[in-house]
């Protein structure tokens, strides 16, 4: 079964969401994670740190200009 | 417009942005800025906080052109980018005095972690002790984020507080223009503020035209590639992300290859220009400026470029160096030519136990 996890890591800076992320997905080997988001520079960072862990992406913009992330192994 | 977007926030981005200051750093010093400082985001943040007289250091008065592109060349970057986005509320407060530390720590080195890899570049060795001292630095501020340090969540803000800072830097360049007196001596004959050196670092600069135009080119490369002189070494360590650290090596590099060609790389530990060969405490000034700036979530370039986003949290950190620089020169907190000063080394050994205290304390409040 797998599982999905929630990272909020909205409204902070540099370098809490790639690290949220990084500590979310070292303890899982499969799964779903959805990373919330509300900057271009965490965006870019996090999706690097998955990309780089062997992870597959998908970016879904809100509509408050936030992004969600969603991790996928 | 869009492909050059999509190459500096490629993994290129931070190498091309290094490559520019690399080459247009060492030019600047061609074209007069003080020795292996084309660009020191402290020490030209100094001579802008002496120039307003916050310190009265009269070989360090300049209000510095680079600064204000920096923070009007990212302004643009974000407008075109829409990614303008006035933001605030993340320990302000905490914010302002990680920036007075970050400068007291580079003050005691003589530089921020721009103009110690740039001082390597020109051959000036005692940069090795610094650049080891910011990664120390940087490696304690990364023992505090894995212990759960944060200063907490920031939030939309009016479009108002993001102009406030730009528009400070457009004051600035008129001040720097237009070079007002306010004050009167006993006669009655008008002297500064504006204060500019007419001796020292602070009367060294390029042509005020070239420095804005580099300054501008720079903050509008800065914003995009999200180059970062800390975050460089905190990404690899913490990250296993190398992105900001290729920039960092292109930078050097680049500076290397420039000074060489225009005759301006001089290797050894005596003579440098601005700067001084006691090693422990170049190491341990920097140890100071890397802790802070990591806790502050990137270098002092970084935090201009956000501030041209409208991000008022890093406009604080601005204004805490700016005070900062004010009383370290007013306090003689500041190392010279000579060494540091018995309250240089005070400062850096309080200011290292105040971050750490930050560090240590600092969590996100659970609502």
């Amino acid at each position: 079964m797998s599982t999905t996890k929630l990272v909020d890591a909205r409204g902070l800076s540099c370098p809490q969401p790639a690290l949220m992320t990084q500590q979310t997905i070292k303890k899982m080997s499969q799964g779903t994670v959805e990373v919330l988001v509300d900057s271009g520079t965490a965006r870019e960072n996090v999706s690097r740190l998955a990309k780089n862990a062997g992870w597959s992406i998908d970016i879904k913009v809100q509509s408050d200009g936030s992004c969600r992330i969603i991790l996928k192994k | 417009m869009s492909v050059v977007s999509r190459l500096l926030t490629s993994r290129w981005g931070p190498v091309i942005t290094g490559i520019a200051v690399g080459i247009l750093a060492p030019l600047l010093v061609f074209w007069g800025n003080p020795g292996n400082m084309g660009v020191c985001v402290v020490c030209f943040t100094r001579d802008i906080a002496g120039a307003l007289g916050l310190h009265r250091a009269g070989v360090v008065q300049y209000i510095r052109p680079e600064i204000i592109g920096f923070v009007l060349g990212a302004m643009v970057a974000a407008l075109a980018f829409r990614e303008f986005k006035p933001r605030t509320g993340s320990a302000p407060l905490v914010r302002f005095l990680l920036g007075m530390f970050a400068v007291f720590g580079a003050l005691v080195f003589l530089g921020c972690p721009w103009r110690a890899y740039l001082r390597l570049a020109g051959g000036d060795l005692s940069a090795i002790f610094g650049i080891l001292g910011l990664v120390a630095g940087i490696g304690l501020g990364i023992l505090f984020l894995r212990m759960g340090f944060s200063l907490g969540r920031d939030r939309p803000a009016p479009q108002a507080l993001g102009w406030v800072m730009p528009v400070i830097m457009v004051i600035l360049l008129v001040l720097l223009v237009v070079e007002p007196k306010f004050g009167r001596d006993a006669e009655g004959n008008l002297v500064g503020p504006i204060f500019f050196s007419t001796s020292g670092p602070g009367s060294q600069h390029a042509p005020l035209i070239i420095s804005l135009v580099v300054g501008l080119f720079i903050g509008f490369l800065g914003q995009r590639s999200r180059f970062c002189t800390v975050g460089a070494v905190r990404d690899a360590i913490l990250l296993r992300d190398s992105r900001l650290l290729f920039g960092v090596i292109a930078l050097i590099v680049a500076a290397f290859v420039t000074n060489l060609a225009l005759g301006q790389f001089h290797a050894g530990f005596a003579d440098q220009p601005v700067a001084h060969t006691n090693q422990w405490w170049n190491f341990g000034g920097m140890v100071l400026a890397g802790l802070a700036f990591t806790l502050a979530g990137g270098c002092p370039g970084r935090q201009l470029f956000l501030t041209g986003e409208g991000n008022a949290d890093s406009a604080m950190f601005i204004s805490g160096m700016l005070v900062g620089a004010g009383i370290a020169h007013t306090y003689n907190m500041t190392a010279s030519a000579a060494g540091p000063g018995i309250y240089s080394q005070f400062i850096v050994i309080a200011g290292i136990v105040i971050c750490a205290i930050i560090g240590l304390t600092m969590r996100e409040a659970k609502a």
